[in-house]
């Protein structure tokens, strides 16, 4: 059993008459010789890993990370002040995710999905809708399965990695495999569970890696939340069934050509983009001085 | 066409910040303790290229000091490996060094226990994954999925023989074997990696054949 594309995945269900997330438990059973039951439990322990990688990270007061600290702190305490914008789908989302980012920053436990610059984007997303749409864990998992074959068939198509393709490859599958799972725990169909992917790596197409300092800092962590924002407006489009004109295959395989076309400054490299400006070559300056070998 | 591990999407559970500078870095000094097989009482840690210039930000000195005390990518004492070192009496040195023409998250680890010394050159690959290219000066390739039999052996017609013929009575498959040496006729190494695990009676049937002058298995790591 092989997952190569979305549209494969489809007709595999088809096939199969089983939903998207029956499909990709049993692909994973198959491939590493354990049971479906045993896939669900131990997405249900990465699902654990992630709620405690939000609490964790909204007390992170920063001492190990270098140029961020206190992230979700400072939100959350703005929110309860009554500063901020917005609902508490769209508030949580953002606090989850700077949360999850500044922890990662912190030496903490996370699940990286699809990588570890991009671990607070599905939290975020994911578990702001789940408290809104008070879905149970049983639901929770079944979405992060579905979310898992939105992520096979943009790894088994194109890059994941920001080195290769730049920021669209992480935090864009990120919010293109939040997006997905949103709109499963929210209902929706498989068709809407692919357009919301889409219209999520839509909107980050062209976005390039270029972090400060070499470090997974900034503006890695508050492009984390503003992606778990990009993928709840993605879900709600797909659920009102607003189409995403150009299939999510297509748009990896766009997102692998940009990722080609991208200069290698721009690659993770830190010597393009933010890291190249006069901020930024000033803070990686002071970083390399405090930390020669 | 490989199959793509769904909890390698969803997935590694690890200690941030990055999977390459720091999960894979854990490993890295995971696999050098399990190649050494006793506790690390001195390390001498060289780091390359990307290592060298960015460890301090995604704390890939930490994450091998953690690795060489046997955690694993995802414990959450990671950030605490100096001060355990310390308590546990493992004494480490770091230092810029250019391994040559290798992946840029390269580095070598002369790993000392209270009985013997090896000295592990590995790369972390992305992902957290990581391949050991050498080891104690011998060519290998091992990224720890599978179960590894390495012999030291004196370099003589049959020895392999002799090797693959002890896995295939304990009924285990081999899936790579490299075969390499220094010398002709000196010392030459055997490393055969393997879908089922080695058992101690195979490694001693090894060991008694009379050119073997050390065997060791690894586990996956």
């Amino acid at each position: 059993m092989q997952i190569t594309s979305a549209g494969q995945l489809l007709e595999l269900c088809a096939q199969r008459a089983q939903g998207l997330a029956r499909v990709v438990a049993e692909y994973e059973a198959f491939r590493s010789s354990i049971t479906v039951q045993e896939v669900r439990e131990r997405m249900g322990e990465t699902l654990q890993v992630m709620r405690v990688s939000v609490e964790k990270g909204r007390e992170d007061q920063g001492r190990l990370s270098h140029l961020i600290n206190g992230y979700g702190r400072l939100f959350e305490q703005a929110g309860r002040e009554g500063r901020l914008l917005g609902g508490s789908l769209f508030r949580n989302a953002i606090l989850y995710a700077l949360s999850v980012g500044q922890y990662n920053a912190s030496l903490g436990r996370i699940v990286a999905c699809p990588t570890a610059g991009s671990c607070g984007v599905v939290p975020g997303a994911l578990l702001a809708a789940a408290e809104e749409l008070e879905s149970s864990d049983e639901e929770l998992i079944e979405a992060l399965l579905v979310m898992g074959g939105v992520g096979i068939v943009s790894a088994a198509q194109g890059p994941i990695s920001g080195a290769e393709g730049g920021c669209q490859a992480e935090c864009g599958v990120a919010s293109s495999m939040a997006a997905a799972a949103v709109v499963n725990l929210a209902g929706g169909s498989p068709e809407q569970v692919f357009s919301a992917a889409s219209l999520a790596l839509q909107s980050h197409l062209g976005l390039v890696c270029d972090p400060l300092a070499s470090l997974v800092e900034v503006p890695c962590v508050t492009r984390n939340a503003t992606s778990a924002a990009v993928a709840l407006s993605a879900a709600n489009m797909a659920l009102a069934g607003i189409p995403a004109v150009v299939p999510y295959d297509e748009v990896v395989g766009a997102m692998k050509a940009i990722g080609r076309a991208m200069p290698e400054s721009l690659r993770e490299t830190s010597l393009g983009g933010l890291a190249a400006t006069p901020t930024g070559k000033r803070l990686a300056q002071e970083m390399r001085e405090r930390h020669q070998l | 066409m490989a199959q793509i591990g769904l909890f390698d999407i969803v997935g590694p559970i690890m200690v941030g910040p990055s999977s390459s500078h720091t999960a894979g870095a854990v490993r890295l000094g995971l696999a050098a303790r399990k190649i050494l097989g006793s506790e690390v009482k001195r390390a001498k840690i060289e780091l390359h290229g990307s290592f060298a210039a960015t460890y301090w930000g995604h704390r890939t000195d930490v994450a091998l000091i953690a690795g060489l005390l046997g955690m694993g990518m995802d414990d959450e004492r990671i950030p605490r490996a100096r001060e355990l070192a310390h308590a546990a009496g493992l004494e480490y040195s770091f230092a810029a060094a250019d391994l040559g023409d290798v992946h840029p998250n390269s580095v070598r680890i002369y790993a000392q226990g209270s009985a013997d010394a090896v000295t592990v050159s590995g790369s972390s690959i992305g992902g957290g994954r990581i391949n050991i290219f050498d080891l104690d000066g011998f060519e290998v390739a091992v990224d720890g999925t599978y179960w590894v039999l390495l012999t030291k052996h004196r370099d003589r017609p049959g020895v392999i023989s002799e090797v693959t013929k002890v896995l295939a009575v304990h009924g285990i498959n081999i899936a790579f074997l490299d075969v390499s040496r220094k010398t002709r006729g000196l010392d030459a190494l055997l490393l055969a990696q393997t879908d089922d695990p080695i058992p101690d009676l195979a490694v001693e049937h090894v060991r008694r054949i009379p050119e073997v002058t050390a065997v060791r298995t690894l586990p996956c790591f």
